[in-house]
Parts: structure tokens; sequence; C-alpha cells
């Protein structure tokens, strides 16, 4: 019964021939063709990355499966009338900490793709993390990123010529981490990041350190101050920061949300009117083999803070976009290495896994969700994994066709692979 | 306007002559300020403290061009005076440079490809073959910089170049510019004075100052102002020779003359030489140089450098050179007192012989002063070469000398940086080590950093960085990791790695955030050594060797960004 139900909820999105679909990875055969522009320039996409792997099945949990869940994770199990429900959906809910993603979801402004993966799914996290944004397969070892393919195509040269007057923004920023695979071109990363976030606001507010009585620390000074002022996108992004104050309130203070601290940052500068195509922002701490849900309140521990963070985090930068009239523009997207074991670890957490939820967000989204529960067995074996539905790679071209309008041979040529693409977006995106 | 602040200056320094100035001024206020830098009180006194890893590497990257593994290693069990003792070895005289530059456009009328050039013919007449020996001059010498050996040798010829310089594109014939560079390398350990009288009279400085045009009924004081004011007496405030002296000077140089394109030379033509006496003010103490005829009259020279050596402002001037290049350019009375003057002594003492004044220098209090490391900024060179040297990038072998003159030709990005080899600014050399207030920190504005910081990300990117379109370069960060002691442990990789990498302290803060980068966020140490340990077990895997090498890439892109790296 309830089952039918959730069939009938999906349907819009269901008839599309996703189930267990991969990708026909092809490696080499890039095409030197430059992309043309389009009408989809000035649309930006903020990518989320959870560091750790994400445990998917406390972040949207399936009530269908409660009862065989419970068996194998009793002791970090989400009450289920803890669970926050969803519009449309009595099978499906969200970790109580996502309460602001609630919303957003029943607001139809995001949407999560179930059970995402890849064939023969690689446990180590530095693996899994490299084949997640370059876009391997699970043997190959590709050395670009998939968005850096993709800006190799759109900023050609880069970074010869770069800036210039027609192209004066980054191809991409990356907030509060080194410059991420994932925007490594054919030869060179493409894009700056922007390390420490109250660096930032130094460096936007012109402020200096402060001087050093020695001769070392006099010349650090110097460097350091030459080094604000002389990145070769400073003055840009400078004027976007200048030029856009934060609008939402809806903020925590600065160093209580260290994913909220770098989507503010993200905000102000697509609201200042930044062309940056892709930023990107990372909220660590998701290897929860410990501790992950306090066992007297599965509430409460390290997977619910962390989700507390994501959500309130978005939730404010939407709000903000919206306050800006930038909305419209923006699309997010949250994604982890892996996800985890179904069956829970006596230390209160969970191990390795492999397939996740994909989280989407922006008011160019259809709403609803893509794919189906998760199936939990009765008798679940420690070592027991999540079976994949969509191939992580097939959200990527659905995100690089749906929402930068690629053709299918662009597609094809950026990532190396024929997926299929989902539909994600309204008809008037 | 009014309000121009040091940090102004960067920008604006590209823009604004005016603004340029004012930042100037402001910035020499701001030097002034009492107490804001802290000035070493330590002097030429023997140092006999710890002879550790930080004073050796102090040692080495002041000495060389990038401190590598093995050059560490190399030098690690050894005491302060057997390090010296190698650093301060000569180098034997290398082959010279030989005919890369053939190509499908152009080719040498004279010499074949791989055939030294240096004591062939000028060539053809349009100046062709002579610009491409000269390019190919300075690449032969960004080669041997690349490739020096454990020695100080190769940093005292670009000293010397920058101390003598001469602007060799302004020399007219290439083998001119390699007489004057095979002068600087025969004598950069020798004696101060010899290379002074040598290469005043050498073909491409008679050029360069004008001297071939010095004669009797011309005189011609270009060279004569120069050698006082830059080579020899110099302009500190104990500096009092006159307009006379220069024009005396002038006279006793009357008659030198480059010789022709036939033969790489100087000769001393008596016509043309001033045979009266040469009156020389109290400055000199009224020496006078007796005027002389014929062939004798070349021996005035001798004497006029002997007057200006016996000066002990020549010593104090030499020494503030040295000074500049190797430890700081704040020169302060204190260090006037207890490190300039006590350095000229030995200088005077050893009959202007360099190698003593160096070891003193460098086996001083002063030296290894806690107050005096890693505050000097890299200079181009020292930042890209001794990048390459430091990461031992590879290099084509001479089996090829097409691929290989390619691979060494960096002169393209130095230039861009400020400074071309062999094209110093002007005779006085790079601004860098002359002028005040800004000195070193001329190396930095808004095109030279972020040029720098680019090259070092292209040497670690996958594509390489590329040297004039034809090959790219690139730092091999598995190599280098691997040679650390211990590169299983993310702690001690990047303590042992920070330690070759900056002579300052990284916060811990950024150690953290190194530390993030090797672990991909995650927190326990061992997800790094698995994969460090998969690497070397199985290091011609596709796979282990990607997962390290993508994180090798991002930790020293890194670190290679930080205003540290820009330091020795």
């Amino acid at each position: 019964m309830k089952r039918k139900v959730f069939l009938k909820t999906v349907l819009p999105l269901a008839a599309i021939p996703v189930a267990l679909t991969s990708c026909k990875f092809k490696k080499g055969g890039f095409l030197d063709a430059v992309f043309g522009s389009n009408v989809h320039d000035n649309r930006i996409l903020v990518l989320v990355q959870l560091q750790g792997g994400n445990d998917g099945l406390s972040t949207i949990i399936p009530l269908d499966q409660y009862t065989n869940l419970s068996a194998a994770r009793k002791n970090i199990l989400i009450p289920e009338n803890k669970v926050l429900p969803l519009n449309g959906t009595s099978v499906t809910g969200f970790h109580p900490a996502m309460a602001d993603l609630q919303n957003m979801y029943n607001r139809k402004e995001l949407t999560f793709i179930q059970g995402v993966s890849y064939p023969n799914p690689n446990l180590s996290h530095f693996r899994a993390t490299d084949i997640w944004l370059t876009g391997s397969d699970t043997n190959t070892v590709l050395n670009s990123g998939w968005l850096g393919r993709y800006l190799d195509k759109k900023y050609p040269g880069y970074p010869g010529g770069y800036p210039n007057a027609q192209t004066p923004e980054p191809p991409a920023i990356q907030i509060g981490n080194m410059l991420s695979g994932a925007l490594q071109g054919k030869a060179m990363g493409l894009g700056i990041s922007v390390i420490n976030t109250m660096s930032f606001y130094d460096m936007v507010l012109g402020k200096q350190a402060v001087a050093q009585s020695t001769r070392a620390g006099r010349e650090l000074d110097f460097m350091r101050m030459a080094a604000n002022q002389t990145q070769q996108y400073t003055s840009v992004i400078k004027a976007a920061a200048l030029a856009q104050k934060n609008l939402s309130e809806r903020y925590p203070s600065n160093g209580k949300n260290a994913i909220a601290d770098q989507l503010k940052i993200v905000a102000q500068l697509i609201g200042g009117g930044l062309k940056t195509k892709i930023y990107m922002v990372t909220l660590d701490g998701f290897d929860t083999h410990g501790n992950q849900a306090n066992p007297s309140n599965t509430i409460k521990g390290r997977h619910a803070e962390l989700l507390g963070q994501l959500s309130t985090a978005i939730a404010a930068f939407e709000d903000d976009l919206k306050l800006m009239g930038k909305h419209d523009n923006v699309l997010g997207m949250t994604f982890s290495e892996f996800g985890r074991r179904i069956h829970s670890n006596a230390s209160n957490g969970t191990d390795h896994g492999t397939s996740g939820p994909v989280i989407l967000f922006g008011s160019k989204l259809k709403g609803g969700f893509v794919g189906s529960n998760p199936q939990i067995e009765a008798k679940v074996k420690p070592e027991d994994n999540l079976s994949m539905q969509h191939d992580f790679r097939s959200v990527y071209a659905s995100v690089l066709k749906g929402w930068f309008g690629l053709t299918d041979e662009e597609l094809k040529n950026t990532l190396l692979s024929t997926c299929p693409v989902l539909d994600l977006f309204t008809s008037k995106s | 306007m009014k309000n121009i602040s040091r940090s102004h200056f960067l920008l604006d320094m590209t823009t604004s002559p005016s603004l340029k100035a004012k930042a100037y001024d402001e910035m020499a206020a701001k030097k002034t300020e009492s107490g804001r830098v802290q000035s070493p009180v330590t002097g030429t006194a023997p140092y006999t403290g710890q002879w550790g890893q930080t004073q050796l590497l102090h040692l080495l990257r002041r000495t060389l061009f990038g401190v590598s593994p093995a050059d560490y290693l190399s030098f690690k069990n050894k005491t302060m005076e057997q390090c010296l003792d190698i650093l301060l070895s000569p180098s034997p005289l290398p082959s010279p440079p030989v005919n890369a530059y053939n190509n499908k456009d152009y080719t040498d009328p004279d010499i074949p490809l791989g055939k030294t050039w240096v004591t062939a013919a000028y060539g053809d007449n349009n100046g062709m073959a002579d610009g491409n020996r000269k390019a190919n001059l300075k690449t032969w010498w960004l080669g041997l910089m690349l490739s020096q050996p454990s020695s100080l040798n190769e940093k005292m010829i670009l000293f010397w170049s920058n101390h003598l310089a001469v602007q060799m594109a302004l020399v007219k014939d290439a083998r001119y510019d390699y007489h004057y560079l095979t002068l600087l390398r025969t004598h950069a350990l020798g004696n101060v004075k010899t290379m002074v009288r040598e290469v005043g009279t050498s073909p491409a400085m008679l050029v360069y100052l004008t001297g071939n045009s010095n004669t009797n009924t011309a005189p011609n004081e270009n060279y004569a102002r120069e050698l006082q004011e830059l080579f020899t007496i110099g302009k500190g405030t104990d500096s009092h020779y006159t307009q006379e002296d220069v024009a005396a000077a002038a006279r006793v140089l009357t008659g030198w003359v480059d010789v022709d394109e036939h033969r790489i030379g100087t000769d001393f033509n008596p016509a043309a030489h001033d045979t009266t006496d040469k009156q020389f003010s109290a400055f000199y103490n009224n020496t006078v140089i007796k005027g002389k005829k014929g062939a004798a009259g070349a021996t005035e020279t001798d004497e006029l450098i002997t007057m200006l050596f016996n000066h002990r402002e020549t010593a104090k001037h030499f020494c503030r050179k040295l000074y500049r290049w190797f430890v700081y350019y704040q020169i302060d009375s204190h260090t006037e007192t207890n490190v300039i003057n006590p350095l000229a002594d030995i200088l005077i003492q050893n009959n202007y012989e360099i190698k003593p004044v160096l070891r003193a220098l460098f086996a001083s209090e002063h030296f290894y002063d806690p107050l005096n490391t890693g505050c000097l900024i890299k200079n181009p060179i020292e930042l890209l070469v001794g990048t390459c040297r430091q990461f031992q990038v590879a290099f084509p072998g001479a089996e090829d000398v097409v691929k290989q003159y390619e691979a060494w030709n960096l002169g393209w990005t130095l230039k861009l940086m400020g400074m071309d080899p062999g094209e110093p600014t002007s005779v006085s050399g790079w601004q860098a080590y002359y002028q005040n207030p800004g000195y070193q920190e001329l190396w930095i504005n808004s095109t030279t950093l972020p040029l720098r910081n680019s090259s070092t990300d292209q040497l670690l990117s996958q594509g390489g960085l590329p040297v004039n379109n034809k090959t790219n370069l690139h730092i091999d960060v598995l190599a280098f990791t691997a040679e650390l002691p211990d590169a299983s442990s993310p702690d001690k990789l990047i303590a042992d790695s920070l330690a070759l990498l900056s002579p300052n302290a990284f916060d811990p803060a950024e150690i953290a955030f190194l530390k993030k980068i090797l672990l991909s966020g995650q927190l326990s140490d061992h997800y790094w050594t698995d994969a460090w340990k998969a690497y070397l077990s199985e290091p011609k895997n596709e796979m282990t060797e990607s997962t390290v090498l993508t994180r090798l890439r991002q930790y020293y892109t890194y670190v290679l960004q930080r205003p540290e790296y820009q330091l020795i």
C-alpha cells in the first residue's frame, strides 16, 4: 500500500528510465571545440562537498524500511516519530536536524536523488573522493576533474590571457580548501581558492597584518600584504564583495558554522555580480565511525550537528540569494565520496559504505525526488552495502545538460562517458 | 592622496609615478620609525652556538640556489668549517656554450649544431648569428645555475654580474659577453682587485661604458665615474672623491680599446693615451699618477686600481654589497660598526682575496643571528632556479642540446619577473640591491608576485611550466617526498618538507590545514600512511600513484603559494 503511494508521488520523475543506470565510460576522445555562449551563461553551480562519507540512511530516512533498519542499526536509529515528514510522501523523511531543508523540499526548492554511486564502488576515502571529483570509473585514473573539463572549454587556454576585459572573473572559486580536483583542467586547476574565510574579509577590507618587529617578520608582513593585494583576481572579487552585503539574517555568527561561513561569501560574490560559474565549499567530519549518534538520544550527536549546520547554512544561503534577487541563477548540489554501512558498529557509528543521496537545491528544480528508498534486508550483515540506483555521472550529466545547457556531444566530451540524463528542472528553465 | 600607505604602494606603482614616489617616502618614514624593526647587535665574532638543522639550512639557503633533500643530506653531518670548505671551493670552468639554436628558419653560417661559437667569426652581418648567440649564452648560463654543484660559485657569479654590471644586450658582440662572463667565473671566488682590473679593460666593459672612446683628445668620463661610484669607492658617507678625481681617472684610462671582430680582446693604443701627470684630490692623499709614454701608459691603469684599492672605502663598499646580497638590505650604524668595518679589515688584511671575507661572514655570530634568518626576499633567479633545483626538476641531457637549451631557457619568465640574467637594470645593477628605501621589496609588485606564484603553481601542475612554448618543466612531488626521512607520517612529512621549503615557521593553523590536505579532510593519520605505503609498495600502479600524487600536488602548491616561500 505504502509503496503504491510512493510510486504515484514520484511518477513525473520516475517516468525516466533511471533504475540501476550506469554510464558507459570512454577514456580519451575529448574534442577541442569551444563551447559556444548560450542562454545559460548567467547560471551558477554551487557544490557542497560533505567530506568523510555521509550516512545517507540517517539523512534521508526510508520509513518503509524502518523495521529492518532498526534491527541493523539500533544504537544510532532516529526514532520514527522524530523523522521530519515530506509533502507528498509518507515513506521518506528527513533527519530531525534538517527542518530548514524540509521546508525547502516542501516548497519544491530541493530535490534529492536516491542511491547515487557507481559500479564496484571503492571504500577508500582518497580513491572514492578522486572518483567523484574526476568522474572516472572505479578502475580508471583520470587526471582532470569533471568540472575542470567543462571549464577548459569555457575558458580556453586558461590561465594564459586571463583575466581579461571580457572575462574578469575566475572560472571557479573554492572556499575553505585547496582548489578541488573537480576543478582540475587538463593542464591546470581552473580557478582560485579562498582558503581562510576570515582572511577573505581582511582582504576585502584591506586590513593589514600587525607589524612584526623582526626583519623576517617585517618581510613576511610585506609579502602577506602583497599577496593579498596582487592576487590576480583580487580586485574583481573585492569589487563584488563590496557591491553586495549579505541580506539574510539567518546566518549564524561567523565562526559558529563553517559551511555557513563559506556559503555566506559565495552569496555575497554572486550578489555582487561576479560571473564565476562554479563555487565549491566543503564541510568536513562526516567520517562518523564513532559517536555518529548519541545512543541515549540518537537525534543528537556528531551527525546531527553536521546535518544541522548544513541545513541552516543552505537555508540561509537560499534566503540570502532570494533577497538579492539571484535565486533563480543558482543551483546547489551536495555530494559525498560514499555513503555508510547499513549496519552500525559498536562505537555508535558506521563504517564506510557505498551509495547515498545527492541533494540539489534551487528555485528552478521541479521538486520531489528521484529514485526510491533503498531496500534493507531483514538480516543485514555488517559488510552489507546499499545497491546503486543512479550513477553519479548521470547526476553530473543532468546538471551539465539541464542547468548549463550542454549538448549531448559536449556532454560526452566533458564526462568522457554517455550517461542517462535525469529530468530535474522545470520546463521553463 | 594624503594617506598613501605602504599597502597602496603595490597597486599604485604600476600606474602612477607620483604615487610611487610618495609611497617611497611613506615607506622610508615607516622604516625609520624607532624600534619598529629590531636590528641585530651581533658582529663578526665566530659563531660558536649550536650547529643544527636551522643553522645549516640557513647557510645553504643563502649560498645555493634552493636546497634539495640531497643537498641537505650531503652536508648534514659536517661541521660548519667543513661545510664552508665545500661551499667556498671554486668550480672548474665549464665547457663553453654550443649552438643549440639552428632551426628550420635559421642556420648559423659558421657554427654547426652542437659546436661552440665563442672563438668563431662574428657571423652574418645582419646580427642574426650574434642575437642567437647572446640568447644562447644566457640560456647556457642558466643551465649552469640549474645544475650547479654544492658551491657558492654560481651565486657569486650572479653577484658579480650585479656588482660589476654589464648589460649584455648593449654590448655589440656575444663573444665579448662570453669573455666578460668567463672573467666573472674565473675570479668569482678569487681576488676583488684582480677582478675589477680585468673586467675594467675587458672588451665588453670597454664597449658598455664607452671606455673604448676615451682618448687624450676627447676624454670620456663614463667608466672612470662608475669605477669609483659603483665598482670601488662607492657613495658611502665617508666617500668624498671629487669631479676632478673622475676627470683625472678618465685621463689615466685613455687609450684602451676593444680589438676587432677577428680577435676577442683588448689593446692599449699609446697614441690615444694622455701622457700628462694626473693629480688626485686629498681624498686620495693627493696622489699623482705620472704620465707615461708608449706601452708603459697602460701601467697607469694598474696604479689607478692600486690607489682605489688602497682606500678603505673600497673595502667597505664591497662588504656592504656582500651584506645586501647575502644577509639583509638594511645597514644601520650597528651593522656598519660591528659587521661592515671588521669585514673590510679582513678584506684589506688579505689583499682583497674574497674567500677569507666570505668565510668570516658565513662563520660569524651575525650571520646566524636568528634576527637575520628568513628575511631575504628571493630574487627571481633564486625563486625560479632555486625551485627547480630544490625539487630537482629533470632537464634533458647534452645528447640533445636543442632540447636541453630549450628547457633551460627560463630567461623570458625571469625577465617578466624583473631579473633577466646578464641584463641588470643599469650599470648600478638591479634596483633591489641599491634602491633606497624599497630595496629587495622592489622585486615584488602587482605584476611579479602573481607571476611568481603562477610559475610555481605551473611547475607543480599536471601540465607543467611552459618554457618558450616548447618544453614543459615538471616538479616530481613524489620523488621529492620520497627523499624525506619519513613521508608515511603526515606530521613528519609536513615538518621535514617545511624545514627545507621555508626558513620561517608556519602558523599552527596553516600546519593543520596542510595536514587536512594530505588527509583529504579526514581525521586519522592512517588514511595518509596507508595511501603512501600502498604507493611505495606499488609505485607503478596508476591508482596508488594518483591517490598520493593528487594530494601532494595540492600540498606543495599551497606551501609554495605561501608568503613564507618567497623568503630565504
